[in-house]
Order: structure tokens, then C-alpha cells, then sequence
């Protein structure tokens, strides 16, 4: 199982954070600190695993990648396997890539919630359902159709605020 | 209010607002983020849903991402999850997702809409309901919603499908009874042509093998086609992962499976499957020769790769069989000693624990010297590792791998004298633990302990203060080993030792008493032997310069020693202290004296170094340092400083002021002091051994002594009081009887020091052999210098040196795996019963676990009366009966794949099966098998359903089941793998 998915800039903000197991934000926030002390200090063509056991307890693995200025982190248990989810986190890199036309670290700041919507088409509380990326564009394209029809609100304020913002 | 509300919205700022607004306000990101909460907390209670939506979905961010604290949204969470529209729908499933937990008091208000949902036909919806469940679904969740996911699960959707499939692993853990509502639906999942699907329930059956892998053996044959069929590499596995879980169970299922994972291993190009097949053999299928053979040709593959991700991964696969195929690690030694020096940590680590996993009583000095050479040169945090390792492995079971103890206690010397030594906790430890436990290595060790104990450039290193504790304590409780106490005295007291902690410093303060007590000791008896020769001779003693004299080091110090532990032994005799203190005359006196002096005239002669001159030198040394500590505002150090400075006055004018009185008053005075001085020596002297952990248990606790009193605080009384000290004597009350009384239990022990003869000439001839290890003292200083400056960068070929190095010596030591021809017995290691010596591999404790029990009871068919008020629904028995059949199919399939040609029999033979385990259902009931027991429990489970919180009495009862269930259990499970 899955335990967490980072994904963290080369300054230490986190940019996205989920965890299966429910942890209290302050949890949350100490383990991305202590995950990206880790990080932060491991060069750049050394192998892509981490021993996250003092981190996160016995047993768990960490694999990261390190995109440009960002790092995607998955942390998992002994059900899964380590290349496997380093080629996992290739996947997701890459829908991210397809959805937002070669990807940076500015589309994933400002769309929180659609990053979400990504990740959870992936992966499902923990447990991986979709690893092939074209089924996951599609499902998250319906997703946003979905949602924008039944925002006609939400757009406008979005569109006055960036007429005020001006 | 619709203005208002208008109003609000324009002007609400949403995500994207405040995202920018985070990113101007660099320098008070803190103060921004309170301010924004401000406004979220108003916000969020407008009765506008796009407002409250818009505040909700902020919220959410802020606590993902920056930590603030959402619970006080926690209704609002639920209000707008509740919304037709998808949009705030959405928001507010997310919300409650991720920050509801079981302590969250509104997940209760949930179960509803979560229904609702669920039986939505918009799939996205469905989704987000299935989403939320699987992530903070509870017990009541659960069991209220599995009607709903039974139904999902055969969806004819496969974005819905997928998804119930794996919701159904959290329905699974909170509501084990779902186990018969849901367990046949997911288990004809296995058969699906959907490759997402098939993936889903592979998935799921992972997880769920993990925690209990026996309870699924039956599904085996399943899993065996899809291992056989599959082509879909994540699948393969997860399949995989399941069958080194069931191939430890089953012997015969891992004669199946080794073949076709072999199989796997040649033809897969993918190196994900290749290193699961490879972890799998070298984990489970062990005893298959061959197929180890292969994993361990691939290993070899993913070590020579140039990515370090394979390197990394290649040598765990070595950690995993290297306790059971040492010789495929040794075959591979090679790279793994040039992994040492990769330029990834981990990979050095890894690399450094299979190292240790070779070690043996033939190679430990070598494997650890070439290690700490190359500690000397790592990083270091990397020469921590080394030193941490070296430590744990040469402890291990009781230091099984040491035989040369000499040789240890010196090692434990260089390691502290590596600069980043930071192991001052484990050394520390060992060195007390040796020192209590092997009587043989006093000697060695205390002659270390000097080394570390002279040299003030270790005091400036808090790091090493723990050890130098250490060292002052094995130095003042052996002091008899010690070749010259007169320079340990100084190396206790010298001005430096007040950089040391106040607890630390209070054992030097202990340890400058047992040496005080042993020169003045050795001093007397050594007079009273000259004067019992000649008199007259005792005044003249020539004065010398003492310190001068005892800090060159004299060769003869060492035969020196011989005679004087033997001189001390003669002070223990019964006879002596019985005489001594019985009676006080004077003739008894003499007549003491004489017996003394005839046993050691001979070492008066090589022990001349206890002059008068000298002793005056000591007290002096000693009042001058310990002065200001008698007024230190340390409990400790001023207890134990007032003790010795209280023993300086009591004996100090008889001993020291022979001019001021005549003859006879002096041998009477000194008679005194002598008997002082014996009885504390004696008190001293008893032998500390170490103590068993379990020996409190064995205690019995003193009827009227209260033990529930709360002592939380005696915590910060005690604290300071770190060092295993024995006793604290207090000289101002009643020295004398409380000395005799400890001497007098000590009577028996007193034999214990016995062997010190030996061990001492044991110890020349060692060092004759071994003078290597043993850095001569006037050279300790300057020995650290011949090793590199720790932070040298490494010239290559040095560093190839090293590799060569342990290279040859693996080839020697490694390979022909015979005892070295040992010049020198091991020492005995004194063992208590409380010294676990083996880490009993704690027994897999078999899980009585509510949801195995269930899955057994529908894996074997062996239904119980539904009692749950749920399962009697219509729906829910047509899917049980349902999914009877369907096992039953599976069961001809699985049977007609390893027998092709016979498909008719088989299935009626199947159907019988089934049959007889419903007929019978009943009979076992009354044999009262195994079975019996479990359907009773079962029944027992549902009638407290939530009895995860109170098992009690419940789980004794399991336990009792427990043996039963597996013997019944065993002769079902082959008729399904075959």
C-alpha cells in the first residue's frame, strides 16, 4: 500500500501532499520537513530510494524523482514493489505533462485541486487502480466537464476577480 | 441578504487568490496565512454556497499544504458535500476526505449522503463516495454502507468496479462481517478479462496476504493461472508478493510456483518483475538450489549495471539471502567491498551490513581493522555507521564473535580515538560490560582505559565524555591491574576533567578514592615488610622523585604486577582480617604483619615505588584537587569528594607524620591507619558482576511495601544519576562497622581475583605476539598520528589498497570457513540467565484475527447461521448462494488446469465436495473440531460487533481455537492445489 505521495519544490514547499493514513497536520507537516531533510542533501545521480524507516517507521520504503525544481515522493510498504513506483511516479509526471502541456512547477501551484483530481485517479486510497495515463486524461477531462457546468458561479467570480486583479 | 451575499462572492477572494497572495507576501507568509484563516473562519459560515465552498476549498489547501488546523470546519465540510452540484460537491468531499478521521464527531452525519452517493448514476459521483470511504471509512461506515459496495461491485462500469473493488479492503478491516456479504463477488473478480480488474482484486488480495496470508491459501489455484497466464507486469507482482507469502506456508505450492517464476526470471525485460521474481526465490524458495542459483546469476546482473537504483536494489537482494546462502554473497564479495566507497550512502550501507553479515570469529579483527582504517578516512556520519556496526556486530549474542578479548579492549580504545567518533554510548557500555563479564581482559582493559584517561585531548570532546566515565570506572575498580596508580591519579584529577559533565565527574571523584585506598594499602603493606626486615631502614628510604620514576615506563612494571596482585590477595585472607579485627593488640598486630611480610618479601623488592615520599605526594594531589570540589554545588561530586578528603583526615597524620612521634607510637599509629585502610580496601575489592535484567523479577516484594504510589517525580530526582556506582560510603558515621560488615560478606568472593597471575603473564606473552594491537603508552599519542587527518580526501589508489585489502583478506578468512588455530582459549563470558542469547525470533503469532476467521469460514464453505441482522436480507443470501456456485466453478477450473484431460469427474467430484462440507457441517459440530470452535467464535464476533475495543475474554478463546483451527484446517487445503 501506498502511504503518502509528495511532491515538494528544491526549497523545501511542499506542493502537494497526500496521505493514506490519516495524520494530524502537524504530523503531516514535520514529515514532509524531515523527508525533505533527507532529500536536500542526496546528489543528483545517486540512486533514487531513501531508508525512511526513522521517518516513517519499520518497513516503509521512500522513492523520490527529482524533475527540474520539484520532487515527486512516494512513500509505500512492503506490498509494493521500488521500481515499480519509481515508474509509477514516471506516470504521473507524465499525465501531469499531458494535462497542463509540458508541465512546471507554476501549473502545479495554482492547480491544487486538479492535481488531486489526477492523483486520485491513480492512486485509490492507497492502492494503485490506474497506471495507464491515457485512462486517467480521460477520466479527469469528464471530471472538469462535470465541474464547470455545474459552476456558472464559480466562474464568474473567477473572472471578476481577475478583471479586479487587474 | 441576497445582496450581501452577492456582495460577498465578488469579493471573496478564492484558491487562486490567496495562492498569489502567499507568494507576494514571501517575508510574513505566517502572518498572511492567519490573516486568510480570519477571513476563511467568517466566510465559511455565509449561507452563500459558493462562498462557503470557495472558503471550504482554501481551507483545505492551507491545511494540506501549510498545516492549519480544519476541524472547526468540519460540519461546514459535510453542509457543502451535501450540494446537487458536482463542483461543490467535489470541494466538500475533499474536504471531509482529507481531514475527517475517527475522532471526528460529524462523520457520523455522513453515512447518508455517502448512500446517496453511492447509488448516484453519475459514476464521478459514486467515485467520490468510494474515494471517501476508502479513506476515513470506520467501523460504522462500514457495516452500514456494505449493502451499497456489494452492489458497486458488480458494476457494470469498470471506473466503478475498479474502484469498489478497492474500497472493499477498508470495508474488509473495519467490518470483518462484510467478509460474507462481499467475499465471493471479489473473488470472481479473479476471473475477469479486465485487466484493470483483474489488477484491482490482485491488488486488494495483496494487502490483504500480508496481514494473514494462510487464510488465502485456497485461493492459490487463482493466482497460479494468472502467474502462468498473465502478461501485465504489475499484476505479475502483486502476484508475485502473494505467493512468497503463501510459498512459506505451503511446501508443495512453492514446488509449483519455483518453475514458472524461474520462467519469469529468463524471460521478463522488465527489471521491476525481474528484481520481484529474484526477491521472491531468495526469500521463500530458498531451498530450491537452482532457482537461487539463477536469482543469484540476475543479482549479479543488477550489481554490475551502471544504475545505482539496481546496485542498491541487487545488494539488498544479497542482504536477504545472505543468513541462509552466505556463499552468494561471498561470491559476490568483491563488489560489494567496492560498494563501499560508491558515492551513494545507501548504497555504502548496504553495502557495509553485508560486509558484517560475513563476519566470524576467523575474520572479525581483520574485516574490523580494514573498516576502521576506512572509517578514519569516511564522512562522518559514515564512520559512525562503520563504528555503530562494528559495535553491534562484535556484541552480538553476547560477543559470540570474539575470541581475542585483549584485542577487543584495544579496538574499543582506537575507536575512540577516530575524530568523528560519536559512539559514546555503545562503548561506553561495552567497555563496562567486558570489564563485569571477562575476567581476562581487566588487565588489557585497564591498560586502555589509562591510554584514554591521560590524555586531555579526549576531555575537550563531549562526545567522548561518556566513555572516559567509562574508563574511570574500570580503572578505579581493576586500579590493581593498573601499572601505576600514581599516574592514573594524576590523569583522574588533572584541571581539564572540569569540562566533564557533573555525573561523569563524580565518578572520576569515586574512582580517585579506590586508588587512593589502593596506594595507601599497598604503601602500608609494603612498609610493614620493610620495617619486619629492618626497622631502621624506614626512615632512611631514599626520597626520589617519584613521578619521575613511575612515568618512564619501566620494564620491569610488568613482572611487577604479578607480586603485587599477590600481595593483595594475601591481605584477603580470612585469617588477616579476622586477626586484624578481633584483636587489637599490638603482638596480633605484629604477628599479622609477619605472615604478611613473609608472603610478599619478594615483591617488596620490584614494589618499591610505594614511598613515603610518594604517598605524602598522593594526599597532597588529592586534597589540592578535590578541595574545591567538597563545596561543588553537585550533590554527587560534593558527597563523593567529602568522602575521600574525609579519609585523607582520618588516616593522614599517622600515615604521614612518622618524624613528629616516636617508634613505638608510630607502628602503633599505623596500625590504625592500616586497619582503616584494609577495611575500606576490602570494601572496595568485593567483585561487581553484572546484573541480570530479570533479577529484580526474582525479588519478592516485602509484604507492607506499596508499589502504586505514583513515583513520576522520583524521575527528575534520579536523573542525574547515571552510573552504575555501587555504593557511596560515608566515613564521617560509622566506618568501621559498616566496613567490617562488608568485608565480612565479601569472605567468600575473595578468591575471585585469583587468576590474575596468569592472566598477567598471559598478557606479556600476548603482547609478544600480537605487539601490533597494543600501542605502547609513551607512543599512544603519537600513534593516532599515523593515521590520515579524518577529512583527507582519499587518493584512489589508497582507497583501491583498501578494496585490495579486504579483498585478500575475504579470499583467507572467508572462504575455507575453518577455526583458525587459536594460540589462546577463548575467556570465559560470564552469562546470567536474564542474557537472551538468541533474539528468539518472536513466534508469528497466529492471528486470531476477526477478518481471517471469517475469510476461512467462507473460503472453506463452512457458512454459519447468519446472525447478523444484515445478511438476512434476500439480496444478500442470493449473493452468498450466488457466489457458492461460483467457487465451485473455480474449483473444476483450477482442478481441470493440472488435469487437462479429465474435466467431467473432476467437476462432479467438486460439487460433491461442496456438498459434503454443507452435510457436514453439522456433525463437526458436535465432534467439536476445530471448526466448531470457529463458527462459535464467529458467532460470538457478531454478536459484538464492534468488539475490536473490548476482546477480552473473546481473544482467550480464539487462542484456545487456535492449534484446532489449523489442524482442521489442514487437510482441506492440498484437495484445492491439486
Amino acid at each position: 500500500m501506498i502511504k503518502s505521495v509528495m511532491v515538494m519544490n528544491t526549497q523545501g514547499k511542499p506542493r502537494l501532499a497526500k496521505f493514506y493514513d490519516f495524520q494530524p497536520v502537524e504530523k503531516q507537516q514535520e514529515l514532509i520537513r524531515s523527508v525533505f531533510g533527507v532529500l536536500c542533501g542526496r546528489a543528483d545521480n545517486v540512486s533514487n530510494f531513501v531508508e525512511a524507516d526513522s521517518i516513517f517507521g519499520p518497513g516503509t520504503r521512500l522513492v523520490y524523482k527529482h524533475f527540474a525544481t520539484l520532487y515527486f515522493v512516494f512513500i509505500f510498504d512492503s506490498s509494493e514493489n521500488e521500481l515499480a513506483m519509481l515508474d509509477l511516479i514516471q506516470v504521473f509526471v507524465e499525465t501531469l505533462d499531458k494535462c497542463f502541456k509540458n508541465v512546471c512547477e507554476l501549473d502545479i501551484v495554482y492547480n491544487y485541486s486538479k492535481l488531486h483530481t489526477i492523483l486520485d485517479e491513480i492512486i485509490f486510497g492507497g492502492q494503485v487502480l490506474e497506471t495507464s495515463s491515457i485512462e486517467v486524461i480521460k477520466a479527469v477531462e469528464e471530471i472538469s466537464k462535470l465541474e464547470s457546468a455545474s459552476n456558472a458561479i464559480a466562474l464568474v467570480s473567477k473572472s471578476v476577480s481577475g478583471w479586479r486583479s487587474r | 441578504m441576497a445582496g450581501t451575499s452577492i456582495m460577498e462572492t465578488l469579493f471573496q477572494r478564492d484558491l487562486d487568490d490567496l495562492i498569489k497572495g502567499i507568494r507576494q507576501q514571501q517575508i510574513k507568509e505566517s502572518l498572511f496565512i492567519s490573516k486568510a484563516i480570519e477571513e476563511i473562519r467568517r466566510e465559511i459560515k455565509s449561507t452563500d454556497l459558493p462562498t462557503k465552498s470557495a472558503a471550504l476549498q482554501k481551507l483545505s489547501y492551507l491545511s494540506s499544504l501549510h498545516g492549519a488546523d480544519m476541524s472547526f470546519a468540519a460540519f461546514h465540510a459535510v453542509e457543502v458535500m451535501s450540494s446537487p452540484q458536482f463542483f461543490y460537491k467535489k470541494i466538500g468531499y475533499h474536504a471531509v476526505t482529507q481531514s475527517f478521521n475517527d475522532d471526528t464527531p460529524v462523520i457520523l452525519l455522513i453515512t447518508n449522503q455517502l448512500r446517496k452517493d453511492l447509488n448516484s448514476s453519475n459514476q464521478f459521483e459514486v467515485s467520490l463516495a468510494l474515494e471517501c470511504l476508502s479513506r476515513i471509512g470506520n467501523v460504522d461506515l462500514a457495516r452500514d454502507l456494505t449493502p451499497e459496495v456489494f452492489t458497486l461491485l458488480s458494476s457494470s462500469k469498470v471506473f466503478i468496479k475498479k474502484k469498489a473493488i478497492a474500497v472493499v479492503l477498508r470495508v474488509f478491516e473495519k467490518y470483518p462481517d462484510a467478509v460474507r456479504v462481499c467475499f465471493k463477488r471479489l473473488v470472481e473478480n479473479l476471473e475477469s478479462s479486465e485487466p484493470v480488474i483483474l489488477s484491482a482484486v490482485v491488488g486488494v488480495f495483496c494487502e490483504l496476504c500480508l496481514k494473514d496470508p494462510r487464510s488465502y491459501l485456497p485461493l492459490a489455484p487463482e493466482f497460479y493461472k494468472i502467474l502462468v497466464d498473465s502478461k501485465n507486469n504489475w499484476l505479475l507482482i502483486k502476484v508475485l508478493k502473494i505467493f512468497a507469502k503463501l510459498a512459506t506456508l505451503e511446501p508443495r505450492l512453492a514446488k509449483r510456483v519455483v518453475e514458472p517464476i524461474c520462467e519469469l526470471m529468463r524471460r521478463t525485460e522488465a527489471k521491476s518483475l525481474l528484481f520481484e521474481c529474484i526477491r521472491t526465490v531468495l526469500s521463500s524458495l530458498s531451498e530450491y538450489e537452482s532457482a537461487v542459483k539463477l536469482a543469484v546469476v540476475k543479482v549479479r546482473e543488477f550489481l554490475v549495471d551502471d544504475d545505482p537504483n539496481l546496485k542498491y536494489l541487487g545488494l539488498q537482494a544479497l542482504s536477504i539471502i545472505a543468513p541462509k546462502h552466505l556463499w552468494a554473497v561471498l561470491e559476490n564479495k568483491d563488489f560489494v567491498i567496492k560498494s563501499l566507497s560508491d558515492g551513494d550512502y545507501n548504497i555504502k550501507l548496504e553495502s557495509l551490513r553485508l560486509l558484517m553479515s560475513m563476519v566470524s570469529e576467523s575474520n572479525v579483527a581483520e574485516i574490523s581493522r580494514v573498516l576502521i582504517n576506512y572509517a578514519l578516512k569516511s564522512d562522518p556520519e559514515f564512520c559512525n555507521q562503520i563504528l555503530g556496526s562494528i559495535l553491534s556486530t562484535c556484541c552480538r549474542n553476547l560477543y559470540e564473535v570474539i575470541v581475542d578479548f585483549d584485542w577487543y579492549a584495544s579496538l574499543l580504545g582506537e575507536m575512540v580515538r577516530i575524530p568523528h567518533c560519536q559512539k559514546g554510548e555503545e562503548i561506553e557500555h561495552q567497555i563496562i560490560d567486558i570489564a563485569m563479564r571477562v575476567k581476562d581482559v581487566r588487565p588489557a582493559l585497564v591498560h586502555v582505559c589509562r591510554n584514554l584517561l591521560i590524555d586531555p585531548a579526549l576531555l575537550g570532546n563531549p562526545f567522548l565524555h561518556r566513555i572516559l566515565s567509562a574508563a574511570a570506572w574500570v580503572s578505579g575498580e581493576y586500579v590493581e591491574f593498573s601499572r601505576n596508580p600514581f599516574e592514573l591519579m594524576e590523569a583522574l584529577l588533572q584541571p581539564r576533567t572540569n569540562l566533564l559533565l557533573p555525573s561523569i565527574r563524580a565518578v572520576y571523584v569515586q574512582s580517585v578514592f579506590k586508588v587512593l585506598i589502593f596506594c595507601a594499602h599497598s604503601y602500608l603493606l609494603h612498609k610493614e615488610n620493610i620495617s619486619s626486615v629492618n626497622t631502621d631502614n624506614l626512615a632512611s628510604e631514599v626520597p626520589e622523585s617519584v613521578f619521575a620514576r613511575m612515568s618512564c615506563e619501566n620494564s620491569d612494571f610488568a613482572t611487577s604486577e604479578a607480586p603485587a596482585s599477590s600481595e593483595q590477595h594475601d591481605s584477603f585472607n580470612p585469617r588477616n582480617i579476622n586477626q586484624s579485627f578481633g584483636d587489637l593488640s599490638i603482638e596480633n598486630g605484629g604477628d599479622a604483619t609477619v605472615s604478611n611480610g613473609q608472603a610478599s618479601t619478594s615483591a617488596s623488592l620490584g614494589r618499591n615505588s610505594f614511598t613515603h615520599e610518594s604517598i605524602v605526594n598522593l594526599f597532597n594531589i588529592v586534597e589540592l584537587a578535590l578541595g574545591p570540589l567538597s563545596r561543588s554545588h553537585d550533590v554527587e561530586i560534593q558527597e563523593r569528594a567529602r568522602n575521600v578528603l574525609g579519609f585523607t583526615d582520618l588516616i593522614e597524620q599517622e600515615i604521614l607524620n612518622p618524624v613528629v612521634q616516636g617508634e613505638e607510637n608510630l607502628a602503633r599509629a599505623e596500625t590504625e591507619a592500616s586497619r582503616v585502610v584494609k577495611l575500606m580496601c576490602d570494601a572496595f575489592s568485593e567483585e561487581l558482576g553484572p546484573v541480570s535484567t530479570s533479577a529484580q523479577d526474582r525479588v519478592p516484594v516485602p509484604d507492607g511495601l506499596l508499589l502504586k504510589e505514583n513515583l513520576a517525580d522520583l524521575e527528575t530526582i534520579c536523573g542525574d544519576i547515571q552510573l552504575p556506582l555501587s555504593s557511596s560510603f560515608s566515613l564521617s558515621s560509622t566506618p568501621l562497622g559498616e566496613a567490617v560488615d562488608i568485608s565480612r560478606t565479601n569472605l567468600q568472593s575473595k578468591d575471585e581475583t585469583e587468576p590474575s597471575h596468569e592472566s598477567t603473564s598471559l598478557l606479556a606473552e600476548h603482547r609478544k605476539r600480537h605487539g601490533l594491537y597494543y600501542l605502547a603508552s609513551e607512543k599512544s599519542e603519537g600513534a593516532s598520528n599515523d593515521y590520515p587527518p579524518a577529512n583527507d580526501p582519499m587518493s584512489q589508489d589508497k582507497l583501491n589498497d583498501d578494496a585490495e585489502d579486504l579483498l585478500k583478506l575475504t579470499e583467507q578468512s572467508l572462504a575455507p570457513k575453518k577455526k583458525p588455530n587459536q594460540a589462546k582459549p577463548r575467556p570465559v563470558v560470564l552469562k546470567l540467565d536474564g542474557d537472551e542469547i538468541s533474539i528468539a525470533a518472536k513466534k508469528p503469532e497466529l492471528k486470531g484475527d476477526l477478518l481471517s476467521g471469517v475469510v476461512q469460514d467462507v473460503l472453506l464453505g463452512n457458512d454459519g447461521v447468519p446472525s447478523s441482522s444484515r445478511s438476512n436480507r434476500s439480496e444478500n443470501l442470493s449473493g452468498k448462494s450466488k457466489g457458492k456456485e461460483k467457487l465451485s466453478t473455480d474449483l473444476s477450473l483450477e482442478t481441470k488446469e493440472n488435469v487437462p484431460g479429465e474435466k467431467m469427474p473432476d467437476h462432479v467430484n467438486t460439487s460433491s465436495r461442496r456438498s459434503k462440507h454443507r452435510s457436514h457441517g453439522k456433525e463437526r459440530r458436535q465432534k467439536g473440531q476445530g471448526k466448531d470452535g470457529e463458527e462459535k467464535e464467529d458467532n460470538g464476533q457478531k454478536e459484538k460487533r464492534k468488539s475490536n475495543h473490548h476482546r477480552g475474554k473473546h481473544k482467550a478463546h480464539q487462542r484456545a481455537d487456535e492449534p484446532l483451527n489449523v489442524v482442521a484446517q489442514t487437510p482441506v487445503i492440498p484437495d484445492f492445489l491439486l
